[in-house]
């Protein structure tokens, strides 16, 4: 909370460029994600959504602008300090980018083995993550002999092992069959409302982002179920709600909820519908 | 920037006028100094990690194991060939003159102080060196390298460093050997083909040594190791373009890390003549 008693973002972007040799990618982008919130990036292909989650978790440096997370300006930070900044987020890559020579219980151990815990709490904790993520089976299996499917699972419990209060997903559903995408939905869907994380996701599919922002995980029944009608209640279900982002051409072309999406008519935002 | 050599630099402006021969040269100009500078940074960093926490120890004996004991027999073997050839070439040449004696000497002096250093480094390059840059090139291009910095470890503690300490502890184990199997397959070889006696071959061999010929080898062997695993490292975090660009950072890896180490060679042979004249 700052002074005047509103909440401070837990990311933002202001003006943020970032460019290569072929030319500038991002022109200007700016935005906020609240704590709680789940904030839908949508994009066609190449629009720069990987880039900006990498500039969010501080992988990327932007060419000019400014990239806060959890109050601090992770965009001036030198790397030494902002690898403080990356426990507090997770981060499911495109690709998985799983170690390769690690079993899938190293990789999702990993983070833990850091923090040189001992192998008695490491050793629950993976098994937990795993169950989590219905891979329990898999735990001793190399990336390499996995489906993609699974790798996206098992990367999804690496990033979530340490509980990080912040989730980064890049196009966690691409090249993914309908089912499978569904059963990640559902995952980061229970992560969201198990753990309360704020998540900024990344996708060409809207209706993984309407999936987000119309179904809740019950605890008490141990299910996804939908939420009430009534648009005013989604908010105070999980603290945030689902906000959407459409990038075209380097800039934000749109930001708003679902209902805005739908009602808007507007034939850019349709081709996301299909 | 400097702080993150690993990562793509964004640029904001994009230049379209056609480009003239003092853009090009200073462009090839600027970017031979930004590698030298990156590389500088990297063995810097590869060092001064070692004085601060966190370390990786496990990482660090996993690359001994790797690097030393993986390489042990590939420099023994060579090494015991080129004893056995040296002595075959000066004791053809002392023969002529009734001197087939001092062959231990000669052949102890430049296997020593020369040969044992540079062919276990050039070899550890062809093997260790190569092999850094592809693992680590092909942990870049797949975003394994993002994946360690987004979980807050440092990839230069994590990858860079084991690797390097390493080859500075095992290189001049592995000369140290190579020399010696050197001298046991010049032995092997008087004894058949001069008539040398084994013994005599061996005394004259220890004498001639002093301390000032260990140390040049010795030093010669650290500084090889420190070559070949640093230029490993920088060619392979700085891959750029897929599958085939680890294979050119391979390569490259493998040129640049020989290349220096037969152009560093020179100088520190001379430091070192210089440097035994003074003090030894
Ligand atoms: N390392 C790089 N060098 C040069 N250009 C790059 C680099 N990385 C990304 N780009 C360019 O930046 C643009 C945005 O890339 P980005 O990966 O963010 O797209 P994206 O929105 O994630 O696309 P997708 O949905 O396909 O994942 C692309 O046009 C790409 O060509
Ligand atoms: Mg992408």
């Amino acid at each position: 909370m700052n002074l005047s008693g509103a909440v401070e973002p837990a990311i933002s972007l202001e003006d943020v460029h970032i460019g290569f040799e072929e030319g500038d990618v991002l022109r200007g982008v700016s935005f906020e994600v609240y704590p709680r919130e789940t904030l839908i990036l949508l994009g066609e292909t190449g629009t720069g959504k990987t880039l900006t989650l990498k500039m969010a978790a501080g992988l990327l440096k932007p060419a000019a602008g400014r990239v806060r997370v959890l109050g601090e300006p992770i965009s001036e930070m030198p790397e030494k300090e902002i690898l403080d900044v990356r426990r507090k987020i997770g981060f499911v890559f495109q690709e998985g980018a799983l170690f390769d020579s690690m079993t899938v219980a190293e990789n999702v151990a990993y983070r833990l083995q850091e923090d040189h815990l001992p192998d008695e709490v490491i050793e629950p904790r993976v098994r937990e993550a795993l169950r989590f993520v219905e891979l329990e089976d898999a735990i001793d299996r190399l990336p390499s002999e996995l489906s993609g499917g699974m790798r996206r699972r098992v990367s999804i419990a690496r990033a979530l092992i340490d509980r990080p209060p912040i989730v980064l997903y890049d196009s966690p559903t691409a090249g993914l069959d309908p089912v499978t995408s569904q059963t990640i939905i559902t995952l980061i869907l229970s992560l969201r409302d198990l753990y309360g994380v704020t998540s900024l996701l990344a996708t060409h599919r809207l209706q993984d982002g309407f999936a987000l922002a119309n179904f809740r995980f019950n605890p008490e029944v141990g299910r996804v179920v939908p939420l009430a009608a009534n648009p005013g209640e989604e908010r105070s279900e999980n603290g945030g709600g689902t906000r959407f982002l459409v990038y075209r051409e380097g800039k934000v072309y749109f930001e708003g909820d679902q209902h805005q999406i739908l009602k808007s008519g507007d034939p850019y935002l349709n081709r996301f519908l299909i | 920037m400097a702080d993150t050599p690993y990562q793509v630099t964004g640029r904001q402006v994009r230049t379209e006028e056609p480009p003239s021969v003092s853009r090009v040269l200073g462009d090839g100009l600027k970017r031979s100094i930004a590698h030298v500078q990156d590389y500088s940074l990297l063995c810097l960093e590869s060092v001064t990690n070692i004085l601060t926490g966190p370390r990786y120890l496990q990482d660090l004996l996993a690359q001994m194991d790797a690097i030393g004991v993986g390489s042990l027999s590939i420099v023994l073997l060579a090494g015991f060939f080129i004893g056995a050839v040296m002595v075959m070439h000066t004791g053809s040449q002392f023969s002529r003159f009734g001197q087939t004696a001092l062959t231990g000497d000669i052949v102890a002096v430049a296997l020593v102080r020369e040969l044992g250093p540079t062919i276990s480094g050039l070899l550890v390059a062809g093997r260790c060196a190569s092999g850094i840059a592809s693992e680590l090139g092909s942990m870049l291009v797949t975003e394994q390298v993002d994946a360690m910095r987004a979980m807050g470890t440092d990839p230069s503690r994590k990858l860079v460093t084991p690797r390097v300490v390493a080859t500075l502890l095992m290189l001049p184990l592995l000369t140290a050997m190579a020399d010696f199997i050197g001298l046991v397959g010049g032995s092997v070889v008087s004894v058949f083909t001069l008539r040398l006696d084994a013994y005599q071959f061996w005394s004259r061999a220890i004498a001639a040594l002093d301390f000032a010929d260990i140390m040049q080898g010795m030093s010669k062997a650290v500084f090889f190791g420190f070559i070949l695993s640093t230029v490993g490292c920088y060619q392979g975090l700085n891959v750029r373009g897929g599958t085939q660009g680890v294979g050119r950072a391979t390569t490259q890896a493998v040129v640049v890390s020989s290349v220096l180490i037969l152009a560093s060679d020179v100088f520190l042979t001379r430091l070192a003549l210089y440097l035994s004249g003074k003090f030894f």
